[in-house]
């Protein structure tokens, strides 16, 4: 009797501790979540009461052309820029590495551009870089070379995206700079006594090692990546433009669902998408039995 | 045998100095590429004191003329509201969330960490789930109910959601935190008559200090980067924030005012350059340990 009674006082002061999480987690995850599944196989604007409509929703958006670009146009930006992205700051981070000195000055610095990138500051520093009478433009014309409007340009606008992706590669770095620490220094040591070469030691020693951060990394910026917004959306006036070159899942579910108000759409499109990321990460997942090498 | 000593020591000097000119050149390449990545935002802040006519004709970095006219203008705002307000109202919000997230999401970690309670493991795995959940899933229904109690257009549906931990990155670095310190502390104040929630002030939130520093923190920084949020919920311009402010400038003025527009751009990346400043070590700690997004 008195454990029951102890028992049931530690739960109702566990709950009582995790009760604004629970009442979110319900409110505003869990339940929201139920409901855009529902309203998925719905058509619905928000005025008149949501409509069933089975697959519908599902079957226009694969004929969708512009849901496509969509997909492609973020695929790109992911799967090229997130790499691009993490062999950047690897690069950098192994720079820093070792016995160098001014490392935290170095690394602050380095670290700036991640700082501010999400803004939307940033966002309008790069629609005037790339711009046509842009700083990119000045540098070509000084070089001799030719220059163009790239955002203006559906070939180049998407990539002026990736390179600001790229440029805040500040916080990885961050990451693979604490994972290269817990490297053992006698391995190097004893490598370099089997006389391997920097490109052996790193490919050898370094790489395996630091395969859990490297996937860490890819983990996390990938689904950062696939829920980039704000520099899309500044960049094109909201838009996604030109040609759809920058219309990012998010901006164009932005404007199914909040501007032409087709909720039942959107839904249907926030549903594949999470599918989408969960065969990604999954696929991510699986695969990692290969290569990230766990210690222990 | 002292031939060879002599040798040696000539080699080991030589070596020296090329080791040493590797290293400056280690350093000269590290300082170029980091000046190259820092230079637009360089332009960025010497452009806003240029007039306008000067920032795309001339190609010299510093201001030819010296202007804080950039400033001024920007600051006057639109439509009779000024970048002032802009800035209250953004500030407003940071503060508001940051309240929001260290208390509920310190509640929440000390819930995980340190009580035993049914279902404590379903439900830290389900916290684990959402951190990975992309917030498409959730918007649409949380848009409709926020509109539904007639809350779009106020500070609610941005500040809320922090009272009730939804960002749970942040309970995961408390947990995390919470769990390095040491146990014989809660007993020793257990045996003193204390409860759970004098355990839970008195004890762990003192000594969770860094986390809920890193946890500020990082809410600061992704509050006022917020753009997503701020663009879907508030359209009335008196509740404008800092974001949508310069985004309002960049529609409104177009091409024949960049200078006010890299001004503004400019004092809105201060704050975020004063907590860099002051919190350097938090947030990389933040960041190496937490994998916090920077």
């Amino acid at each position: 009797m008195n454990k029951l009674k102890q028992a049931w006082r530690n739960n109702w002061v566990g709950y009582l501790f995790l009760s604004p999480w629970l009442i979110g987690v319900l409110t505003l995850s869990a339940i929201p979540m139920l409901a855009s599944l529902y309203l998925s196989f719905t058509s619905y604007d928000m005025f008149t009461p949501p409509k069933f409509i089975g697959l519908d929703n599902y079957a226009t958006m694969f004929q969708d052309a512009k849901w496509r670009d969509s997909l492609r146009v973020t695929s790109m930006y992911v799967f090229l820029g997130v790499p691009l992205q993490l062999i950047f700051a690897l690069a950098i981070a192994l720079f820093l590495n070792r016995g160098i000195s001014g490392l935290r000055f170095y690394r602050a610095i380095y670290y700036v551009p991640s700082l501010f990138g999400g803004s939307v500051a940033i966002a309008l520093l790069w629609r005037q870089l790339f711009g046509s009478k842009g700083l990119v433009n000045s540098f070509l014309t000084t070089l001799g070379f030719e220059t163009k409007n790239w955002i203006a340009s559906p070939d180049t606008a998407l990539y002026t995206l990736i390179v600001l992706m790229i440029w805040q590669f500040g916080s990885p770095m961050v990451i693979f700079l604490a994972g290269l620490k817990q490297v053992p220094i006698e391995l190097y040591e004893a490598s370099k006594i089997d006389g391997a070469s920097k490109w052996k030691q790193f490919s050898r020693v370094t790489l395996p090692l630091i395969t859990p951060v490297v996937f860490f990394n890819l983990v996390m910026q990938i689904i950062g990546a696939f829920q980039a917004f704000t520099s899309a959306y500044i960049i094109s006036g909201g838009s996604g433009g030109p040609l759809n070159s920058t219309l990012f899942y998010t901006l164009y579910l932005y404007q199914k669902g909040f501007t032409h108000f087709q909720m039942g759409y959107a839904s249907a499109m926030a549903w594949f998408l999470l599918l989408f990321i969960a065969c990604a990460t999954a696929i991510l997942f699986l695969t990692s039995k290969k290569w990230v090498y766990y210690q222990e | 045998m002292k031939k060879d000593t002599v040798y040696e020591v000539r080699t080991y000097s030589s070596t020296s100095i090329s080791k040493l000119s590797k290293k400056l050149l280690k350093h000269v390449l590290i300082v170029t590429i980091g000046l190259g990545m820092l230079y637009p935002l360089l332009w960025l802040f010497s452009s806003s004191f240029k007039p306008n006519t000067e920032i795309f004709q001339s190609n010299s970095f510093f201001p030819q003329t010296f202007t804080l006219d950039n400033y001024k203008q920007g600051w006057s705002g639109l439509s009779g509201v000024t970048f002032g307000k802009f800035f209250a109202n953004s500030f407003f919000i940071v503060a508001m969330c940051i309240i929001g997230n260290v208390i509920a999401c310190s509640m929440a970690a000390f819930a995980f960490a340190r009580l035993k309670f049914a279902l404590r493991k379903m439900w830290f795995a389900i916290m684990l789930i959402t951190m990975m959940l992309p917030f498409h899933v959730t918007i649409i229904p949380q848009y409709i109910i926020f509109n539904s109690l007639e809350l779009v257009n106020t500070y609610v549906p941005l500040i809320l959601p922090k009272f009730l931990a939804v960002e749970s990155f942040f309970i995961f670095l408390i947990v995390q935190f919470i769990r390095s310190i040491p146990g014989e502390l809660d007993e020793a104040v257990k045996i003193d008559g204390c409860g759970p929630f004098k355990l839970y002030i008195y004890l762990i939130m003192p000594l969770a200090l860094p986390a809920l520093v890193t946890t500020t923190i990082f809410t600061f920084i992704w509050t006022w980067n917020d753009f997503f949020g701020q663009l879907l919920y508030i359209s009335e311009i008196n509740l404008y924030t800092v974001a949508l402010g310069l985004r309002m400038f960049l529609d409104a003025m177009g091409q024949n005012s960049w200078g006010a527009l890299f001004a503004m751009s400019i004092l809105s990346l201060v704050p975020l350059f004063a907590i860099f400043i002051f919190f350097q070590r938090y947030l990389i700690e933040g960041i190496a340990t937490g994998g916090l997004k920077g």
